[in-house]
């Protein structure tokens, strides 16, 4: 069991970290390139003279840009792991897990650790005003527990109590509120910022889904070949 | 019948929390301990996946 939770998750881990890096080195880097421009006070907007929107950003960086595709890779396995562990759990109370079925929880997953802290601390530029680091981890950390156990609620539970429960769940970070900084300083302009959170979502959510079909995949794939050195 | 079930979800639930350990702690390591190595060389995911980063 060790071994078919391990061997799926760094497979999924890998093979969708590969993909949502790729993503995010294509859509999401030029983006963050461009805000570090005014992050670092190379351009500054509102000046006397109009700034261009399409600077000239630095190419592709091996080092820089290598280890960005290496750590997407061991987080997506990180995620891959938690997701799989779910998984065979939810195998055991009678839940189908295939390629199939595993889209659906890419999605739950996307809501737990993207979607639900990004409602209210949405994926941030360099450069723009926020709270101390270690209160918006700790918020984060919170909100992603309260939303995972609200997706399951919701996938597994069987009465309105239940759901009931899960949309609190979902509900109270956000009530409570997000560590907000005290005053607004950020440099970078609000084109880029909004640009960046979009794309940060939409790449999260591609790799998401992937993430959770090849898990399912190869979960399943795990369990034949278990079952036929099992038998044989 | 009711020991072998027990017994099997028994062998499931360790592998499961194994995992979910050793899953929390590598996102815990890329995406949010603030040592400086792992930072520089995370930042750039860090942000791109929501992470809050510094």
């Amino acid at each position: 069991m060790y071994t078919r939770i391990l061997v799926s998750a760094l497979f999924a881990g890998a093979c969708a970290g590969l993909i949502a890096g790729i993503l995010q080195l294509y859509f999401v880097q030029p983006v963050l390139l461009h805000a570090e421009l005014y992050e670092t006070g190379a351009l500054s907007h509102f000046g006397a003279v109009p700034i261009s929107a399409h600077p000239e950003l630095p190419g592709f960086d091996l080092m820089r840009d290598g280890l960005s595709l290496i750590f997407t890779m061991l987080i997506y396995t990180g995620y891959g792991l938690i997701l799989l562990a779910l998984m065979s759990l939810a195998e055991d109370r009678g839940a189908v897990i295939s390629g199939r079925s595993g889209i659906l929880w890419g999605i739950a997953g996307f809501v737990a650790f993207h979607l639900a802290p990004g409602f209210s601390l949405p994926p941030e530029v360099p450069g723009v005003a926020a709270a101390d680091v270690t209160v918006r981890q700790i918020w984060w950390f919170a909100t992603v527990g309260c939303a995972a156990a609200a997706m399951w609620l919701i996938a597994f539970g069987a009465n309105w109590m239940v759901w009931g429960l899960a949309a609190i769940l979902l509900l109270a970070p956000h009530v409570i509120g997000a560590p907000e900084p005290e005053v607004f300083a950020g440099p970078v302009p609000t084109e880029i910022a909004a640009l960046f959170a979009a794309r940060a979502f939409g790449v999260g959510l591609a790799a998401w889904v992937l993430l959770g079909c090849f898990a399912g995949y190869f979960w399943q794939r795990e369990g034949v070949y278990a079952d036929a050195t099992q038998s044989a | 019948m009711t020991t072998m079930t027990n017994t099997r979800s028994g062998l499931r639930i360790l592998p499961a929390l194994f995992a979910l350990a050793l899953g929390g702690a590598v996102i815990a390591l890329t995406g949010h301990v603030q040592a400086a190595a792992l930072h520089d060389a995370a930042h750039d995911v860090r942000h791109a996946t929501g992470f809050p980063c510094h």
